[in-house]
């Protein structure tokens, strides 16, 4: 490590902690939908990944027809808005279909909604086909920033992490500021007492799970600019998000953004310093010592049980 | 001492065995009263006066039904052109379809399935090392035949399998020759996917670019299978500055490494890449415009421009669609099913032991990718090609090696 100049040395480390910041935001757009279903109403949703590839083959679709209309440049901003108008509905139906019936029952949900996966996962399958597609990318997505001739930072990571932060300021509008997450918060902290003073819990309910599987369509359609989407590619991403949302502690937006930055800065600090995979190992052990001593994770939720 | 003198001996074996027979066959036409079922079918296989059942056996559904469509393509193709110059030996091949499902163990079962229920005369299938693994005991207890198209980290030899593709030492040592002298290059980075087929490959390379091109290594990286965070490996590249970045990673992470390399600047006009990893299926997911310039080992592209290639990939566009694309394991899975025919009609037979012998020696010289001939240890002779990848996703082919003799037990790499 000692035959290098300064001067690259810095720009090592400048573009290395752009890359732990990107992973960061790639991490916190997979868990925030995740947050608000698991960290709101308690439902483990095995079908979250399968929302993401949802978003991402709009975003294909999308691509698709803007390809051969030549109107690629301006597409991905209407991709991202129809991913989420479409997962948000599917999420709808979903709920209304199938987790409405299993609020009582958490493992029953969780085998249903890991069903529901399979059932996605074979239908992209039989719609899409089985190969990997990837959407045709508009050029300003394309390509690299950069500051000075030896520094590269790479466009689609800037675009990812201005979503997430939009998407993050958005929900927390949507949950601290408005009606909609006055109402939400009433019936996640007490659903009888939210129901005496005139809230439809049941809307309530629906409406929370269609947004966390309208934020993955979000997160699937911006994961179209890191790789390729194919129908199992959900399940690549379900680990991970789960992950970040038990570590930052279920019911704590604070929380997933917290966990979501500090497991994306131990990852790529140690991917760079050991191999890897022997990266990843030593992030997970890092992970499975810290719950271990604060089970509720970092940000542990007040709420009474 | 001992494997080279079996080797020799089951060469000249099979050479004997093959001339005898072809001196038969050349003079009569091979209809089916010629060879009464009695007389080639001592084994109770499914064989009757009129057709013959041979069994397809790759994943057509879960992660692996990506990679797996295209041999099962390639298969179904050849067997409707066999059977439309008359099948076999006089008789139609019937095909019985299973689905490994991407599930190793279900890959021993409907292994099992096909020669104990179905008793087929032959089996094309597999894909990845592990499903090989998990039905090869069974191959070899119910003494079955297995065609395994694709390209593989060798150190395998079985009598019940036949392996298409090319084995580690076959794809490695003549790009990484042809690399080193073309680049004038000194310093390797080696990059691939955390299973056995890179780690065996990577080891392969390793000693070769240190004991043979005096290079050096100055990374080796393997990522989690799935993994699409590449920012800290491209970084760790960046600083090494490597001549060459040697890389077999595979599935999605492939596509997200390609697209990340370029997009942190690592282009093919900064940066010498050589990957094994890398056919025109997967291509399509990458994206020409994030592969345009770097290279590609494989011992087939379906740019190759000879006559037999061009009839191979228009037939096969016209069976399953013109945006179909025709990779080096597809073409690999396609000489299966005319080699197996080719062994029968040498043999004379369908029985699986007489088969396995009559095969070894065989030339096939207007395979898609040009002559092959079987070795007696049950891989192909073939060349390496190097294609440097265009925007349209095909290669042009820049270099074509020697004819290799496969080695799967390579002395000195292991």
């Amino acid at each position: 490590m000692f035959d290098y100049s300064m001067a690259e040395i810095g720009n090592i480390v400048v573009m290395q902690g752009f890359s732990g910041i990107s992973l960061f935001s790639v991490l916190l757009l997979m868990a925030l939908g995740l947050a608000v279903i698991f960290g709101q109403m308690g439902v483990i949703n095995m079908a979250h990944g399968e929302f993401m590839a949802l978003g991402a083959y709009t975003t294909v679709l999308f691509s698709q027809v803007a390809v051969s209309y030549d109107i690629v440049s301006y597409y991905f901003i209407f991709a991202i808005v129809a991913a989420f108008i479409i997962a948000f509905i599917v999420g709808y139906l979903v709920e209304y279909g199938l987790i409405r019936h299993l609020y009582k029952r958490p493992l029953d949900t969780l085998l249903a909604t890991w069903g529901l996966s399979l059932i996605m996962q074979q239908a992209f399958r039989s719609i899409f086909g089985a190969k990997e597609v990837s959407a045709t990318l508009p050029d300003w997505l394309l390509g690299s920033f950069q500051p000075t001739p030896d520094i590269d930072i790479p466009i689609n990571g800037v675009f990812v992490l201005v979503l997430a932060a939009v998407v993050t300021a958005g929900v927390y509008i949507f949950m601290f500021r408005s009606r909609w997450g006055l109402r939400m918060r009433a019936t996640v902290q007490n659903r009888i007492m939210a129901g005496a003073v005139g809230i439809n819990t049941k809307k309530v309910d629906r409406v929370t799970f269609a947004l966390g599987c309208g934020i993955a369509g979000v997160a699937g359609a911006a994961f179209t600019t890191i790789a390729s989407t194919g129908p199992t590619t959900g399940s690549l991403y379900i680990v991970d998000s789960f992950m970040v949302v038990v570590f930052g502690g279920a019911a704590s937006l604070l929380g997933t953004i917290a966990s979501a930055f500090g497991i994306a800065q131990a990852q790529s600090i140690l991917q760079f310093f050991m191999t890897s995979s022997m990266g990843k190992v030593a992030t997970l052990m890092v992970i499975v010592g810290i719950l271990m001593m604060r089970p509720e994770g970092l940000f542990a939720s007040k709420l009474r049980k | 001492m001992t494997y080279f003198n079996r080797r020799r001996f089951m060469t000249g074996m099979g050479a004997l065995v093959g001339a005898l027979l072809t001196a038969g066959i050349m003079s009569a036409p091979s209809m089916a009263a010629d060879f009464p079922t009695a007389k080639v079918n001592t084994t109770k296989l499914a064989v009757t006066d009129k057709t013959v059942k041979v069994g397809i056996l790759h994943s057509a559904t879960g992660t692996m039904a990506i990679s797996e469509t295209g041999s099962i393509q390639a298969e179904k193709l050849a067997i409707a052109q066999i059977n439309a110059m008359g099948g076999v030996l006089g008789r139609k091949i019937e095909v019985i379809q299973e689905d490994g499902a991407s599930d190793w163990p279900t890959f021993a079962e409907k292994s099992k399935k096909l020669l104990v229920n179905d008793k087929v005369a032959t089996v094309f299938g597999c894909w990845t090392s592990a499903s090989r693994k998990a039905a090869l005991p069974v191959f070899e207890k119910e003494n079955g035949l297995l065609f395994y198209p694709t390209f593989y980290e060798g150190l395998e030899q079985s009598k019940n399998v036949f392996y298409t593709g090319q084995e580690a030492t076959q794809q490695i040592l003549a790009g990484l020759d042809w690399i080193a002298k073309e680049k004038k290059a000194k310093t390797f980075y080696l990059i691939g996917s955390d299973y056995i087929w890179p780690r065996t490959s990577m080891k392969i390379a390793r000693k070769h670019i240190e004991q043979h091109l005096g290079g050096k290594v100055v990374g080796e990286e393997y990522i989690a299978l799935g993994d699409t965070q590449f920012g800290s490996v491209i970084n760790k590249i960046k600083l090494k500055k490597p001549d060459i970045i040697y890389a077999a990673v595979v599935g999605g992470s492939n596509v997200a490494w390609f697209k990340q390399l370029n997009a942190a600047g690592l282009n093919s006009s900064k940066q010498t890449m050589l990957t094994i990893s890398v056919t025109e299926d997967e291509v399509l997911g990458i994206g020409g415009e994030n592969l345009a310039g770097f290279y590609s080992a494989m011992k087939y592209f379906q740019s190759q421009k000879n006559p037999s290639n061009e009839k191979f990939v228009a037939e096969f566009k016209k069976m399953w669609g013109p945006k179909s694309v025709i990779g080096d394991v597809t073409q690999a899975a396609y000489l299966g099913p005319w080699l197996w025919k080719a062994a029968v009609e040498r043999a004379g037979s369908f029985d699986v032991d007489k088969v396995a012998a009559a095969l070894p020696g065989y030339e096939f010289k207007d395979a898609p990718e040009g002559y092959v001939k079987v070795d007696a240890n049950h891989h192909l002779w073939s060349k390496l090609r190097i294609g440097k990848w265009r925007t349209d996703g095909q290669a042009d082919v820049v270099f074509e090696s020697e004819l290799i003799a496969p080695d799967p037990f390579p002395k000195g790499y292991q």
